[in-house]
Protein backbone atom coordinates (compact mmCIF):
# COMPACT_ATOMS: atom_id res chain seq x y z
CA UNK A 1 0.00 0.00 0.00
CA UNK A 2 0.91 3.75 -0.14
CA UNK A 3 2.12 5.86 2.58
CA UNK A 4 3.39 8.82 3.91
CA UNK A 5 6.42 7.71 5.39
CA UNK A 6 9.41 9.90 7.83
CA UNK A 7 12.48 10.15 6.28
CA UNK A 8 14.18 12.81 8.29
CA UNK A 9 13.81 16.42 9.06
CA UNK A 10 11.49 17.92 6.12
CA UNK A 11 11.89 14.67 4.90
CA UNK A 12 8.31 12.97 4.16
CA UNK A 13 7.73 10.52 1.22
CA UNK A 14 4.75 8.92 -0.25
CA UNK A 15 6.03 5.15 -0.83
CA UNK A 16 4.88 1.83 -0.76
CA UNK A 17 4.81 0.01 2.52
CA UNK A 18 4.10 -3.48 3.34
CA UNK A 19 0.40 -3.62 4.34
CA UNK A 20 -0.88 -4.02 7.87
CA UNK A 21 -1.50 -6.90 9.10
CA UNK A 22 -3.93 -8.27 12.50
CA UNK A 23 -1.36 -8.65 15.18
CA UNK A 24 -3.57 -9.19 18.15
CA UNK A 25 -7.04 -10.12 19.34
CA UNK A 26 -8.44 -7.09 19.98
CA UNK A 27 -6.78 -5.40 16.28
CA UNK A 28 -9.43 -3.99 13.32
CA UNK A 29 -7.71 -3.08 10.05
CA UNK A 30 -9.11 0.51 8.58
CA UNK A 31 -9.22 1.38 4.89
CA UNK A 32 -8.65 4.84 5.38
CA UNK A 33 -11.13 7.43 3.18
CA UNK A 34 -9.41 10.84 4.76
CA UNK A 35 -6.78 12.12 6.44
CA UNK A 36 -5.87 14.98 7.60
CA UNK A 37 -2.46 16.72 8.60
CA UNK A 38 -2.07 18.15 11.71
CA UNK A 39 -0.18 20.75 13.63
CA UNK A 40 1.69 18.09 15.80
CA UNK A 41 2.67 16.76 12.94
CA UNK A 42 4.88 19.38 11.85
CA UNK A 43 7.03 19.25 15.55
CA UNK A 44 7.81 15.82 13.18
CA UNK A 45 8.20 17.02 10.28
CA UNK A 46 10.66 19.71 12.00
CA UNK A 47 12.32 17.16 13.68
CA UNK A 48 11.50 19.20 16.91
CA UNK A 49 10.16 16.28 18.76
CA UNK A 50 12.61 13.17 19.48
CA UNK A 51 12.21 9.59 19.03
CA UNK A 52 11.07 8.95 15.18
CA UNK A 53 12.59 6.33 13.00
CA UNK A 54 13.13 6.26 9.11
CA UNK A 55 10.60 4.16 7.45
CA UNK A 56 7.68 5.23 10.01
CA UNK A 57 4.59 6.14 8.67
CA UNK A 58 3.28 9.66 9.83
CA UNK A 59 -0.68 10.77 10.83
CA UNK A 60 -2.85 10.67 13.48
CA UNK A 61 -5.94 12.51 12.25
CA UNK A 62 -7.94 10.09 10.11
CA UNK A 63 -10.96 8.14 9.47
CA UNK A 64 -12.49 5.40 7.50
CA UNK A 65 -14.09 1.85 6.39
CA UNK A 66 -13.89 -1.44 8.76
CA UNK A 67 -12.00 -4.39 6.87
CA UNK A 68 -11.07 -6.78 8.82
CA UNK A 69 -11.54 -7.72 12.40
CA UNK A 70 -9.31 -9.43 15.17
CA UNK A 71 -11.52 -12.52 17.37
CA UNK A 72 -11.59 -10.31 20.28
CA UNK A 73 -13.41 -7.34 18.48
CA UNK A 74 -16.38 -8.33 16.70
CA UNK A 75 -18.89 -7.45 18.45
CA UNK A 76 -18.16 -4.04 18.53
CA UNK A 77 -17.20 -3.45 14.88
CA UNK A 78 -18.81 -5.07 11.76
CA UNK A 79 -16.53 -5.00 8.36
CA UNK A 80 -17.39 -2.13 5.97
CA UNK A 81 -18.89 -0.23 9.29
CA UNK A 82 -17.58 3.57 9.00
CA UNK A 83 -15.48 4.84 12.07
CA UNK A 84 -13.23 8.11 13.11
CA UNK A 85 -9.96 7.13 14.83
CA UNK A 86 -9.09 8.84 17.79
CA UNK A 87 -5.11 9.43 17.53
CA UNK A 88 -4.64 8.19 21.33
CA UNK A 89 -5.26 4.48 21.48
CA UNK A 90 -7.16 3.64 24.24
CA UNK A 91 -7.80 0.02 26.21
CA UNK A 92 -11.07 1.22 27.74
CA UNK A 93 -10.04 -0.84 31.16
CA UNK A 94 -6.94 0.72 32.64
CA UNK A 95 -7.52 2.88 36.11
CA UNK A 96 -7.07 6.02 34.08
CA UNK A 97 -9.26 4.93 30.81
CA UNK A 98 -12.32 4.16 33.44
CA UNK A 99 -11.90 7.65 34.99
CA UNK A 100 -11.99 9.22 30.85
CA UNK A 101 -8.59 9.86 31.20
CA UNK A 102 -7.81 8.41 28.17
CA UNK A 103 -4.77 10.63 26.81
CA UNK A 104 -3.09 8.81 29.89
CA UNK A 105 -4.62 5.19 29.35
CA UNK A 106 -1.66 2.76 30.77
CA UNK A 107 -1.98 0.03 28.75
CA UNK A 108 -1.96 0.99 24.89
CA UNK A 109 1.58 2.62 24.92
CA UNK A 110 3.72 -0.31 24.12
CA UNK A 111 6.69 1.28 24.60
CA UNK A 112 6.14 2.33 28.52
CA UNK A 113 9.45 2.02 29.87
CA UNK A 114 10.78 5.16 26.92
CA UNK A 115 7.75 7.09 27.97
CA UNK A 116 8.14 6.76 31.43
CA UNK A 117 11.75 7.13 31.62
CA UNK A 118 11.03 11.04 29.54
CA UNK A 119 8.13 11.73 31.44
CA UNK A 120 8.05 9.69 34.60
CA UNK A 121 5.27 7.29 33.58
CA UNK A 122 3.29 6.32 30.69
CA UNK A 123 0.89 7.75 28.51
CA UNK A 124 -0.96 6.28 25.70
CA UNK A 125 -0.03 5.02 22.54
CA UNK A 126 -0.17 7.34 19.60
CA UNK A 127 -0.75 7.02 16.22
CA UNK A 128 2.22 7.99 13.73
CA UNK A 129 4.28 9.78 16.74
CA UNK A 130 7.25 8.40 17.75
CA UNK A 131 8.21 5.66 19.21
CA UNK A 132 7.79 7.31 23.30
CA UNK A 133 4.52 6.97 22.38
CA UNK A 134 4.21 2.94 20.68
CA UNK A 135 5.80 3.40 17.48
CA UNK A 136 2.32 3.16 15.83
CA UNK A 137 2.46 3.39 12.30
CA UNK A 138 0.28 6.43 11.41
CA UNK A 139 -3.14 6.85 9.38
CA UNK A 140 -1.77 8.81 5.98
CA UNK A 141 -2.17 5.36 4.30
CA UNK A 142 -4.09 3.27 2.21
CA UNK A 143 -5.04 0.60 5.23
CA UNK A 144 -3.91 1.44 9.28
CA UNK A 145 -3.87 -1.27 11.95
CA UNK A 146 -5.62 0.17 14.74
CA UNK A 147 -4.89 -1.62 18.14
CA UNK A 148 -7.70 -1.82 21.07
CA UNK A 149 -10.05 -0.91 18.12
CA UNK A 150 -13.09 -2.42 20.28
CA UNK A 151 -12.74 0.94 21.94
CA UNK A 152 -10.03 3.28 20.11
CA UNK A 153 -13.23 3.99 17.29
CA UNK A 154 -15.34 6.48 17.60
CA UNK A 155 -18.94 5.78 15.31
CA UNK A 156 -20.57 8.37 13.02
CA UNK A 157 -24.03 8.76 11.80
CA UNK A 158 -24.37 7.85 7.64
CA UNK A 159 -25.93 11.27 7.12
CA UNK A 160 -22.76 13.47 8.31
CA UNK A 161 -20.13 13.80 5.35
CA UNK A 162 -16.42 12.71 6.12
CA UNK A 163 -15.30 16.33 6.19
CA UNK A 164 -17.60 16.81 8.60
CA UNK A 165 -16.62 14.20 11.11
CA UNK A 166 -12.99 13.75 10.16
CA UNK A 167 -11.91 16.20 12.65
CA UNK A 168 -13.76 14.49 15.54
CA UNK A 169 -10.29 12.75 15.72
CA UNK A 170 -8.21 15.10 17.28
CA UNK A 171 -8.65 19.35 16.26
CA UNK A 172 -11.93 19.70 16.81
CA UNK A 173 -12.45 18.13 20.32
CA UNK A 174 -8.50 19.19 21.18
CA UNK A 175 -9.64 22.89 21.15
CA UNK A 176 -13.23 21.64 22.92
CA UNK A 177 -11.17 20.79 25.61
CA UNK A 178 -8.67 23.20 25.81
CA UNK A 179 -11.88 25.58 26.10
CA UNK A 180 -13.43 23.23 28.48
CA UNK A 181 -10.85 23.02 31.15
CA UNK A 182 -10.85 26.80 30.74
CA UNK A 183 -14.10 26.80 32.39
CA UNK A 184 -15.20 29.46 30.92
CA UNK A 185 -17.90 31.70 32.32
CA UNK A 186 -20.44 34.58 31.03
CA UNK A 187 -18.38 37.06 31.84
CA UNK A 188 -14.90 36.22 30.49
CA UNK A 189 -12.78 37.36 28.06
CA UNK A 190 -10.78 34.17 26.83
CA UNK A 191 -7.56 34.94 24.74
CA UNK A 192 -6.18 32.41 22.03
CA UNK A 193 -2.83 32.56 20.96
CA UNK A 194 -2.65 30.52 17.59
CA UNK A 195 -5.02 31.31 14.91
CA UNK A 196 -3.99 27.19 13.09
CA UNK A 197 -6.55 24.34 13.31
CA UNK A 198 -6.56 23.99 16.76
CA UNK A 199 -6.61 27.56 17.63
CA UNK A 200 -9.49 27.84 15.02
CA UNK A 201 -11.41 25.40 17.29
CA UNK A 202 -10.89 26.75 20.48
CA UNK A 203 -12.16 30.17 19.16
CA UNK A 204 -15.54 27.99 18.16
CA UNK A 205 -15.46 25.96 21.31
CA UNK A 206 -15.33 29.25 23.68
CA UNK A 207 -18.16 30.91 21.72
CA UNK A 208 -20.67 27.82 22.48
CA UNK A 209 -19.46 27.40 25.74
CA UNK A 210 -20.71 31.24 26.50
CA UNK A 211 -17.73 33.49 26.26
CA UNK A 212 -18.43 36.72 26.50
CA UNK A 213 -15.48 38.16 24.54
CA UNK A 214 -12.93 35.34 22.21
CA UNK A 215 -9.81 37.39 21.33
CA UNK A 216 -7.43 35.00 18.87
CA UNK A 217 -3.48 36.11 18.45
CA UNK A 218 -1.70 35.63 14.96
CA UNK A 219 0.61 37.03 12.50
CA UNK A 220 -0.63 35.28 9.37
CA UNK A 221 -3.64 37.43 7.91
CA UNK A 222 -5.55 34.64 6.52
CA UNK A 223 -6.05 32.80 9.81
CA UNK A 224 -6.94 35.59 11.20
CA UNK A 225 -9.80 36.34 9.11
CA UNK A 226 -10.81 32.95 9.87
CA UNK A 227 -10.86 33.84 13.54
CA UNK A 228 -13.10 36.67 12.46
CA UNK A 229 -15.35 34.31 10.90
CA UNK A 230 -15.71 32.49 14.29
CA UNK A 231 -16.48 35.46 16.43
CA UNK A 232 -13.19 36.60 17.13
CA UNK A 233 -11.63 40.11 17.93
CA UNK A 234 -8.20 39.11 16.74
CA UNK A 235 -4.73 40.40 17.54
CA UNK A 236 -2.25 40.72 14.59
CA UNK A 237 1.28 40.24 16.21
CA UNK A 238 3.80 41.03 14.20
CA UNK A 239 1.99 45.01 14.40
CA UNK A 240 0.81 45.38 17.92
CA UNK A 241 0.91 44.54 21.13
CA UNK A 242 -0.70 41.84 22.36
CA UNK A 243 -0.06 42.54 25.82
CA UNK A 244 -1.26 46.39 25.52
CA UNK A 245 -4.05 45.15 23.22
CA UNK A 246 -4.85 42.57 25.41
CA UNK A 247 -5.39 45.17 28.20
CA UNK A 248 -7.16 47.78 26.28
CA UNK A 249 -10.32 44.92 25.38
CA UNK A 250 -10.23 44.11 28.80
CA UNK A 251 -10.03 47.35 30.94
CA UNK A 252 -6.64 46.81 32.26
CA UNK A 253 -7.50 43.95 33.64
CA UNK A 254 -6.42 41.16 31.60
CA UNK A 255 -8.01 38.48 29.74
CA UNK A 256 -9.44 35.65 32.46
CA UNK A 257 -8.86 32.44 30.33
CA UNK A 258 -5.95 32.16 28.09
CA UNK A 259 -5.18 29.31 25.54
CA UNK A 260 -1.70 28.46 23.97
CA UNK A 261 -3.08 26.79 20.73
CA UNK A 262 0.76 27.34 19.24
CA UNK A 263 3.08 24.86 21.41
CA UNK A 264 6.86 24.71 21.00
CA UNK A 265 7.69 26.35 17.73
CA UNK A 266 6.65 29.61 19.24
CA UNK A 267 7.98 32.31 16.76
CA UNK A 268 9.06 35.45 19.75
CA UNK A 269 7.67 38.70 18.33
CA UNK A 270 10.52 40.39 20.09
CA UNK A 271 14.13 39.53 18.26
CA UNK A 272 16.27 39.46 21.15
CA UNK A 273 13.89 36.54 22.58
CA UNK A 274 13.67 34.63 19.51
CA UNK A 275 17.59 35.40 18.97
CA UNK A 276 18.29 33.97 22.86
CA UNK A 277 15.16 30.93 22.71
CA UNK A 278 16.87 29.53 19.20
CA UNK A 279 20.36 29.45 20.56
CA UNK A 280 19.59 27.71 23.54
CA UNK A 281 17.41 25.10 21.53
CA UNK A 282 20.73 24.98 18.67
CA UNK A 283 22.91 24.43 21.78
CA UNK A 284 20.10 21.75 22.90
CA UNK A 285 19.69 23.75 26.67
CA UNK A 286 16.16 23.78 25.77
CA UNK A 287 14.13 21.88 23.38
CA UNK A 288 10.99 24.31 23.24
CA UNK A 289 10.39 27.87 22.67
CA UNK A 290 8.25 29.11 25.40
CA UNK A 291 7.19 32.49 24.23
CA UNK A 292 3.65 32.19 24.54
CA UNK A 293 3.80 30.59 27.89
CA UNK A 294 5.41 33.52 29.24
CA UNK A 295 3.47 36.03 27.34
CA UNK A 296 0.15 34.45 29.01
CA UNK A 297 1.71 34.33 32.43
CA UNK A 298 2.18 37.87 32.19
CA UNK A 299 -0.66 39.40 30.80
CA UNK A 300 -3.69 36.47 32.29
CA UNK A 301 -5.87 38.25 35.11
CA UNK A 302 -4.75 36.92 38.38
CA UNK A 303 -6.83 33.79 39.56
CA UNK A 304 -7.17 33.31 35.77
CA UNK A 305 -6.83 30.02 34.23
CA UNK A 306 -4.33 29.10 31.47
CA UNK A 307 -4.97 26.44 29.30
CA UNK A 308 -2.40 24.96 27.21
CA UNK A 309 -3.45 22.21 24.35
CA UNK A 310 -0.60 23.36 22.17
CA UNK A 311 2.30 20.23 22.31
CA UNK A 312 5.92 20.39 24.05
CA UNK A 313 8.31 17.99 24.40
CA UNK A 314 10.97 18.46 26.39
CA UNK A 315 12.30 21.66 28.58
CA UNK A 316 11.60 25.02 28.25
CA UNK A 317 13.77 27.85 30.31
CA UNK A 318 12.58 31.53 31.62
CA UNK A 319 9.19 30.62 32.79
CA UNK A 320 7.91 33.19 35.58
CA UNK A 321 7.20 30.98 37.92
CA UNK A 322 6.52 34.16 40.24
CA UNK A 323 4.21 35.60 38.71
CA UNK A 324 2.00 32.61 37.69
CA UNK A 325 2.42 31.62 41.41
CA UNK A 326 1.75 35.11 43.20
CA UNK A 327 -1.35 35.95 40.72
CA UNK A 328 -2.71 32.56 41.56
CA UNK A 329 -3.16 31.01 38.40
CA UNK A 330 -4.75 27.69 37.61
CA UNK A 331 -2.64 25.63 34.59
CA UNK A 332 -4.42 22.74 32.57
CA UNK A 333 -3.19 21.02 29.72
CA UNK A 334 -2.49 17.73 28.28
CA UNK A 335 -3.07 15.74 24.91
CA UNK A 336 -6.75 15.45 24.35
CA UNK A 337 -8.94 12.99 26.16
CA UNK A 338 -10.85 12.21 22.30
CA UNK A 339 -13.20 10.19 23.52
CA UNK A 340 -14.31 11.09 26.41
CA UNK A 341 -16.13 14.61 24.44
CA UNK A 342 -16.85 12.75 21.23
CA UNK A 343 -20.36 11.87 21.80
CA UNK A 344 -21.17 14.93 22.61
CA UNK A 345 -19.33 17.10 19.57
CA UNK A 346 -20.96 14.10 17.64
CA UNK A 347 -24.32 15.48 18.08
CA UNK A 348 -23.61 18.95 18.23
CA UNK A 349 -22.15 18.70 14.43
CA UNK A 350 -26.15 16.15 13.35
CA UNK A 351 -27.52 19.05 15.14
CA UNK A 352 -26.05 21.64 13.01
CA UNK A 353 -24.65 23.45 15.84
CA UNK A 354 -21.53 23.87 14.29
CA UNK A 355 -19.58 22.56 11.27
CA UNK A 356 -15.81 21.58 11.28
CA UNK A 357 -14.91 21.12 7.83
CA UNK A 358 -14.79 25.33 7.55
CA UNK A 359 -11.38 24.85 8.48
CA UNK A 360 -10.55 23.19 5.19
CA UNK A 361 -8.58 24.51 2.60
CA UNK A 362 -6.65 22.39 0.81
CA UNK A 363 -7.66 18.71 -0.41
CA UNK A 364 -4.99 16.26 -2.67
CA UNK A 365 -4.36 12.34 -2.73
CA UNK A 366 -1.71 10.85 -0.82
CA UNK A 367 1.22 11.67 -3.63
CA UNK A 368 0.65 15.38 -3.10
CA UNK A 369 0.98 14.73 1.38
CA UNK A 370 4.96 15.52 0.34
CA UNK A 371 4.07 18.99 -1.70
CA UNK A 372 1.07 19.87 1.05
CA UNK A 373 3.24 19.30 4.26
CA UNK A 374 5.75 22.05 3.13
CA UNK A 375 2.72 24.09 2.13
CA UNK A 376 0.89 23.86 5.34
CA UNK A 377 3.99 23.75 7.42
CA UNK A 378 5.12 27.60 5.76
CA UNK A 379 1.30 28.77 5.71
CA UNK A 380 1.83 29.17 1.79
CA UNK A 381 -0.61 30.22 -0.92
CA UNK A 382 -3.39 30.70 2.64
CA UNK A 383 -2.94 26.83 3.73
CA UNK A 384 -5.11 26.16 6.65
CA UNK A 385 -5.90 22.91 6.80
CA UNK A 386 -5.14 20.00 4.59
CA UNK A 387 -7.13 16.35 3.81
CA UNK A 388 -5.85 13.89 2.04
CA UNK A 389 -7.54 11.49 0.07
CA UNK A 390 -5.70 7.78 0.15
CA UNK B 1 -23.56 19.99 2.20
CA UNK B 2 -21.25 22.38 4.08
CA UNK B 3 -20.24 25.60 2.74
CA UNK B 4 -16.77 24.77 2.63
CA UNK B 5 -17.17 21.38 1.16
CA UNK B 6 -19.21 22.13 -1.68
CA UNK B 7 -17.17 25.00 -3.11
CA UNK B 8 -14.08 23.49 -5.43
CA UNK B 9 -11.01 24.36 -3.84
CA UNK B 10 -7.86 25.73 -6.01
CA UNK B 11 -5.75 22.72 -6.90
CA UNK B 12 -2.45 22.60 -4.25
CA UNK B 13 -0.39 22.00 -7.12
CA UNK B 14 -1.43 25.11 -9.14
CA UNK B 15 -1.94 27.38 -7.00
CA UNK B 16 1.52 26.87 -5.06
CA UNK B 17 3.27 27.57 -8.62
CA UNK B 18 7.06 28.39 -8.59
CA UNK B 19 7.28 29.77 -5.39
CA UNK B 20 8.78 26.80 -4.11
CA UNK B 21 12.09 26.76 -6.68
CA UNK B 22 15.09 27.22 -5.25
CA UNK B 23 15.25 30.94 -7.42
CA UNK B 24 12.19 32.17 -5.90
CA UNK B 25 13.21 31.14 -2.20
CA UNK B 26 16.74 33.99 -2.79
CA UNK B 27 15.33 36.46 -4.72
CA UNK B 28 13.07 39.46 -3.50
CA UNK B 29 9.13 39.07 -2.73
CA UNK B 30 7.28 41.91 -1.99
CA UNK B 31 4.46 39.82 -0.89
CA UNK B 32 6.82 38.03 2.31
CA UNK B 33 5.75 38.39 5.13
CA UNK B 34 8.78 37.57 7.95
CA UNK B 35 7.88 37.77 11.78
CA UNK B 36 9.06 41.13 13.11
CA UNK B 37 11.84 39.33 15.43
CA UNK B 38 13.31 38.38 11.87
CA UNK B 39 12.60 41.91 9.94
CA UNK B 40 15.02 43.07 13.09
CA UNK B 41 18.28 40.90 13.08
CA UNK B 42 17.95 41.74 9.56
CA UNK B 43 18.24 45.63 10.18
CA UNK B 44 20.61 45.01 12.42
CA UNK B 45 23.03 42.85 9.75
CA UNK B 46 22.22 45.46 7.84
CA UNK B 47 23.83 48.46 9.99
CA UNK B 48 26.36 46.12 11.18
CA UNK B 49 27.75 45.48 7.10
CA UNK B 50 27.60 49.05 7.09
CA UNK B 51 29.38 49.59 9.63
CA UNK B 52 31.75 46.99 9.06
CA UNK B 53 32.28 48.25 5.08
CA UNK B 54 32.89 51.70 6.61
CA UNK B 55 36.04 50.21 8.74
CA UNK B 56 37.49 48.22 6.57
CA UNK B 57 37.18 50.67 3.24
CA UNK B 58 38.79 53.58 5.93
CA UNK B 59 41.46 50.85 8.01
CA UNK B 60 41.69 48.24 5.16
CA UNK B 61 45.63 48.24 5.00
CA UNK B 62 45.91 48.28 9.14
CA UNK B 63 43.45 45.06 9.13
CA UNK B 64 45.45 43.56 6.65
CA UNK B 65 48.38 43.86 8.86
CA UNK B 66 46.94 42.68 12.12
CA UNK B 67 45.97 39.47 9.78
CA UNK B 68 49.43 38.98 8.50
CA UNK B 69 48.63 39.67 5.19
CA UNK B 70 50.42 42.74 4.65
CA UNK B 71 49.66 43.14 0.86
CA UNK B 72 45.71 42.51 0.94
CA UNK B 73 44.90 46.27 2.09
CA UNK B 74 43.23 46.60 -1.41
CA UNK B 75 41.45 43.37 -0.90
CA UNK B 76 40.03 44.66 2.30
CA UNK B 77 39.02 47.93 1.10
CA UNK B 78 37.08 45.68 -2.15
CA UNK B 79 35.48 43.70 0.74
CA UNK B 80 34.51 46.84 2.81
CA UNK B 81 32.48 48.29 -0.42
CA UNK B 82 31.36 45.30 -0.65
CA UNK B 83 29.62 45.74 3.13
CA UNK B 84 28.39 49.31 2.47
CA UNK B 85 26.28 48.16 -0.54
CA UNK B 86 25.34 45.53 0.83
CA UNK B 87 24.06 47.49 4.06
CA UNK B 88 22.97 49.62 1.75
CA UNK B 89 20.70 46.89 0.14
CA UNK B 90 19.60 45.24 3.32
CA UNK B 91 18.13 48.77 5.04
CA UNK B 92 17.03 50.31 1.75
CA UNK B 93 15.24 46.91 -0.10
CA UNK B 94 11.43 46.38 0.23
CA UNK B 95 12.71 42.60 0.98
CA UNK B 96 16.05 42.11 2.33
CA UNK B 97 16.30 38.45 1.65
CA UNK B 98 18.49 38.44 -1.55
CA UNK B 99 20.90 41.08 0.63
CA UNK B 100 20.99 38.30 3.18
CA UNK B 101 22.09 35.54 0.99
CA UNK B 102 24.62 38.00 -0.34
CA UNK B 103 26.13 38.08 3.32
CA UNK B 104 25.69 34.91 3.40
CA UNK B 105 27.62 34.22 0.44
CA UNK B 106 30.23 37.40 1.89
CA UNK B 107 30.79 35.54 4.55
CA UNK B 108 31.93 32.41 2.58
CA UNK B 109 34.65 34.37 0.85
CA UNK B 110 35.85 36.14 3.96
CA UNK B 111 36.10 32.64 5.61
CA UNK B 112 38.29 31.67 2.76
CA UNK B 113 40.45 34.80 2.19
CA UNK B 114 41.52 34.72 6.29
CA UNK B 115 41.10 30.82 6.75
CA UNK B 116 45.25 30.30 5.25
CA UNK B 117 46.55 32.79 7.84
CA UNK B 118 46.16 30.16 10.44
CA UNK B 119 49.27 28.42 8.87
CA UNK B 120 50.86 31.49 7.93
CA UNK B 121 52.84 33.58 9.84
CA UNK B 122 53.38 32.11 13.65
CA UNK B 123 52.74 35.66 14.83
CA UNK B 124 49.52 36.51 13.59
CA UNK B 125 47.84 33.25 14.07
CA UNK B 126 45.93 34.41 17.17
CA UNK B 127 44.33 37.20 15.15
CA UNK B 128 43.41 35.00 12.35
CA UNK B 129 41.57 32.71 14.84
CA UNK B 130 39.89 35.42 16.33
CA UNK B 131 38.81 36.97 12.81
CA UNK B 132 37.53 33.30 11.81
CA UNK B 133 35.62 33.03 15.57
CA UNK B 134 33.91 36.17 14.92
CA UNK B 135 33.38 35.44 10.90
CA UNK B 136 31.54 31.99 11.99
CA UNK B 137 29.53 33.45 14.61
CA UNK B 138 28.69 36.37 12.40
CA UNK B 139 27.77 33.93 9.46
CA UNK B 140 25.10 31.54 12.08
CA UNK B 141 23.30 34.48 12.58
CA UNK B 142 23.33 35.71 8.73
CA UNK B 143 22.26 31.87 8.04
CA UNK B 144 19.54 32.04 10.64
CA UNK B 145 18.10 35.07 9.31
CA UNK B 146 18.16 34.04 5.64
CA UNK B 147 16.82 31.09 6.09
CA UNK B 148 14.02 32.70 8.30
CA UNK B 149 13.45 35.12 5.42
CA UNK B 150 13.04 32.38 2.72
CA UNK B 151 10.71 30.36 4.61
CA UNK B 152 8.23 33.39 6.00
CA UNK B 153 4.35 33.80 4.61
CA UNK B 154 3.68 35.21 1.44
CA UNK B 155 0.73 37.67 1.73
CA UNK B 156 -2.22 36.18 0.76
CA UNK B 157 -3.61 36.27 -2.79
CA UNK B 158 -7.49 38.43 -2.33
CA UNK B 159 -9.29 36.15 -4.18
CA UNK B 160 -8.71 33.32 -1.43
CA UNK B 161 -8.65 35.17 1.36
CA UNK B 162 -11.69 36.68 0.18
CA UNK B 163 -13.89 33.48 1.00
CA UNK B 164 -12.14 33.21 4.60
CA UNK B 165 -14.29 35.81 5.45
CA UNK B 166 -17.45 33.09 5.06
CA UNK B 167 -16.27 30.35 7.46
CA UNK B 168 -18.09 31.04 10.64
CA UNK B 169 -17.90 26.97 11.20
CA UNK B 170 -21.57 27.80 12.07
CA UNK B 171 -24.57 26.83 10.04
CA UNK B 172 -26.58 29.28 12.47
CA UNK B 173 -24.51 31.64 12.72
CA UNK B 174 -22.20 32.89 15.69
CA UNK B 175 -24.64 34.80 17.47
CA UNK B 176 -27.10 32.34 17.93
CA UNK B 177 -24.69 29.76 19.01
CA UNK B 178 -23.04 31.65 21.84
CA UNK B 179 -23.72 30.30 25.12
CA UNK B 180 -25.27 26.74 23.36
CA UNK B 181 -23.25 24.36 25.27
CA UNK B 182 -23.09 26.55 28.56
CA UNK B 183 -24.43 23.67 30.57
CA UNK B 184 -21.17 21.73 29.70
CA UNK B 185 -19.11 21.40 32.77
CA UNK B 186 -17.64 18.00 33.59
CA UNK B 187 -16.57 18.27 37.67
CA UNK B 188 -12.92 17.31 36.86
CA UNK B 189 -12.58 19.79 34.21
CA UNK B 190 -13.33 22.82 35.75
CA UNK B 191 -12.88 24.72 39.21
CA UNK B 192 -14.41 22.55 42.05
CA UNK B 193 -16.77 24.82 43.87
CA UNK B 194 -15.00 25.56 46.86
CA UNK B 195 -12.83 27.26 44.70
CA UNK B 196 -15.04 29.37 42.53
CA UNK B 197 -15.32 32.54 42.67
CA UNK B 198 -17.96 34.25 45.24
CA UNK B 199 -19.99 36.32 42.64
N1 LIG C 1 -3.20 18.66 23.03
C1 LIG C 1 -3.47 17.93 21.95
O1 LIG C 1 -3.96 16.84 22.08
C2 LIG C 1 -3.18 18.49 20.60
C3 LIG C 1 -3.85 18.01 19.48
C4 LIG C 1 -3.60 18.59 18.24
C5 LIG C 1 -2.67 19.60 18.13
N2 LIG C 1 -2.00 20.03 19.23
C6 LIG C 1 -1.01 21.11 19.19
O2 LIG C 1 -1.64 22.36 19.04
C7 LIG C 1 -0.74 23.28 18.44
C8 LIG C 1 -1.40 23.98 17.28
O3 LIG C 1 -1.78 23.05 16.28
P1 LIG C 1 -2.26 23.56 14.85
O4 LIG C 1 -2.71 22.37 14.09
O5 LIG C 1 -3.22 24.67 15.01
O6 LIG C 1 -0.83 24.05 14.25
P2 LIG C 1 -0.33 25.27 13.34
O7 LIG C 1 1.13 25.13 13.34
O8 LIG C 1 -1.04 25.27 12.05
O9 LIG C 1 -0.76 26.58 14.13
C9 LIG C 1 0.06 27.28 15.01
C10 LIG C 1 -0.25 28.77 14.84
O10 LIG C 1 0.41 29.50 15.86
C11 LIG C 1 0.90 30.70 15.31
N3 LIG C 1 1.96 31.24 16.17
C12 LIG C 1 3.29 30.96 16.18
N4 LIG C 1 3.92 31.66 17.13
C13 LIG C 1 2.97 32.42 17.74
C14 LIG C 1 3.01 33.38 18.80
N5 LIG C 1 4.15 33.68 19.43
N6 LIG C 1 1.84 33.98 19.17
C15 LIG C 1 0.67 33.68 18.55
N7 LIG C 1 0.58 32.77 17.54
C16 LIG C 1 1.72 32.16 17.14
C17 LIG C 1 1.33 30.33 13.92
O11 LIG C 1 1.38 31.46 13.08
C18 LIG C 1 0.23 29.34 13.51
O12 LIG C 1 -0.84 29.98 12.85
C19 LIG C 1 0.47 22.46 18.04
O13 LIG C 1 1.46 22.59 19.04
C20 LIG C 1 -0.06 21.06 18.04
O14 LIG C 1 0.96 20.12 18.28
C21 LIG C 1 -2.26 19.50 20.45
ZN1 LIG D 1 -2.83 16.20 16.07
ZN1 LIG E 1 -6.46 2.43 29.23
Amino acid sequence: MKALVWHGAQDIRCESVPDPRIEDDRDAIIKVTACAICGSDLHLYDHFMPGMEKGDVMGHEFMGEVVETGKGVNGTLRKGERVVIPFTIICGECDQCKRGFFSVCERSNRNKHLAAKAFGHTTAGLFGYTHLTGGYQGGQAEYVRVPFADKTHIKVPDGLTDEQVLFLGDIFPTGWQAAVQADIQPTDTVAIWGAGPVGQMAIRSAILLGARQVVCIDRVPERLEMARAGGAVTIDNSTESTVERLNQLTSGKGPEKCIDAVGMEAHAPRALEQVYDRVKQAMMLESDRATVLREMIYVCRPAGILSIPGVYGGLVDKIPMGALMNKGLTLRTGQTHVNRWTDDLVARIADGQIDPSFVITHRGGLADGPDLYKTFRDKKDNCIKVVLRP
Amino acid sequence: MPASASRQEPSAHRARGGADAPSARLSSDRRRRPDPSTRQVARGLGWFSLALGVTEVTCGDAIARWLGMPRAGALVRAYGVREIVQGAGILGAHDPTPWIWARVAGDGLDLATVLPGLTGDPRHRANTAVALGALAGVGVVDLLCARALSDAPLAPSEPVRADYRSRSGFPRGVAAMRGAARDVRPRDFTTPESLRAWS
